[in-house]
């Protein structure tokens, strides 16, 4: 099992981990946390499968340089939104279900 | 009940966990696409030397053009939260009257220089080395999150037309190169630079990227974090 291998099992535990925690936890805070954790998985996966051959393949390290940028991005959205709520419901949390 | 649909998602998960994992381990190369190949070898046309800025830039150029409009919403969308509201940063000048936070506001006098001295030479070496817009437009975004939590750079309210052309600039060069070259070089193709001026090309697009890239990285704090201390104050 070569190092690139190793790097995309791990990306693919951090994907389920993410997934896991993004339904399981109703903190919103947690929920952008996994979110994230779970875009590095798919991103280390990408990269990882990327280098099998064993010299780095450009496309998938550019798409994940791409991706990086738009998760911060996206995660700075999620946290004003997630501020707005908090200003208007007092807390941070998604209400419950019927 | 709820502890049931608990363990069930992690059950369930564990299995698709191992899944992808066995997958991965069983994923053989694909053996009849060569995209690395093919840009490895289309690489002395691009313009640079780095594989990864060449297709960041050159052969996936529209990639690049519409991300930059997806941070720019990203960050509209920021703006959409903040609401109209004027914002002074109060806590600044109590900061600086504090005589044992000398060391801090000395170290980041110190720092912030630097670091836009390395964002200038990310910018550069990202023609031949890993490096680039953004790169640099991170380590920007990050020297002004350091100074606006020591408090020497106050919180960002409703952007002036200044900080605005600033946000959108990298994304104008972006566009007005990409209409100069289908207008005077290739003609009806997006963003095929001639060989010979595609670095040059490049560069150009780059230093503007890195400048709003920094200002919309640093803008998703700077905006926010502005609202904080009125939050504060209402309660």
């Amino acid at each position: 099992m070569s190092s690139a291998l190793i790097y995309a099992c791990t990306g693919a535990a951090l994907f389920v981990f993410g997934v896991t925690g993004l339904i399981l936890l109703s903190h919103l805070l947690r929920k952008i946390l996994a979110f994230n954790i779970m875009g590095s998985g798919i991103f280390l996966v990408l990269v990882g499968l990327g280098q099998r051959s064993g010299t780095p393949d450009p496309i998938p390290q550019a798409m994940v340089l791409t991706g990086i940028v738009v998760a911060v991005a996206a995660t700075g959205l999620a946290l004003a939104l997630v501020r707005r709520l908090l200003h208007f419901t007092g807390e941070i949390r998604l209400p419950e279900e019927p | 009940m709820k502890n049931l649909f608990n363990a069930l998602v992690i059950v369930l998960f564990a299995v698709l966990g191992l899944t992808l994992i066995w997958v991965i381990l069983e994923l053989q190369p694909p053996t009849h696409v060569h995209l690395s190949k093919q840009v490895l070898t289309q690489l002395d046309a691009s313009g640079v030397t780095h594989p990864v800025t060449a297709v960041l830039l050159n052969f996936r150029g529209y990639d690049t053009l519409l991300e930059v409009m997806v941070l720019l919403l990203a960050l509209l969308g920021v703006l959409a939260q903040i609401g109209k509201r004027e914002q002074r940063n109060l806590s600044a000048w109590f900061r600086l009257s504090q005589p044992y936070l000398q060391v801090l506001l000395w170290l980041v006098r110190m720092i912030v220089p630097l670091m836009v001295l390395v964002a200038g030479y990310l910018l550069w070496v990202g023609g031949h080395q890993p490096g680039g817009a953004f790169q640099a437009g991170a380590v920007l975004a990050a020297a002004g999150v350091l100074l606006n939590l020591s408090g020497v750079l106050p919180s960002w309210a409703e952007p002036a037309w200044n900080l605005r052309t600033g946000l959108v600039f990298g994304l104008l060069v972006f566009l007005l190169v990409a209409a100069a070259v289908m207008v005077v070089a290739s003609p009806g193709l997006l963003l095929q630079y001639p060989p010979a001026s595609a670095g040059m090309l490049i560069l150009l697009i780059e230093m503007g990227l890195t400048l709003s890239l920094g200002l919309i990285l640093a803008g998703l704090f700077l905006f926010l974090s502005g609202d904080a201390i009125e939050d504060e104050a209402e309660k």
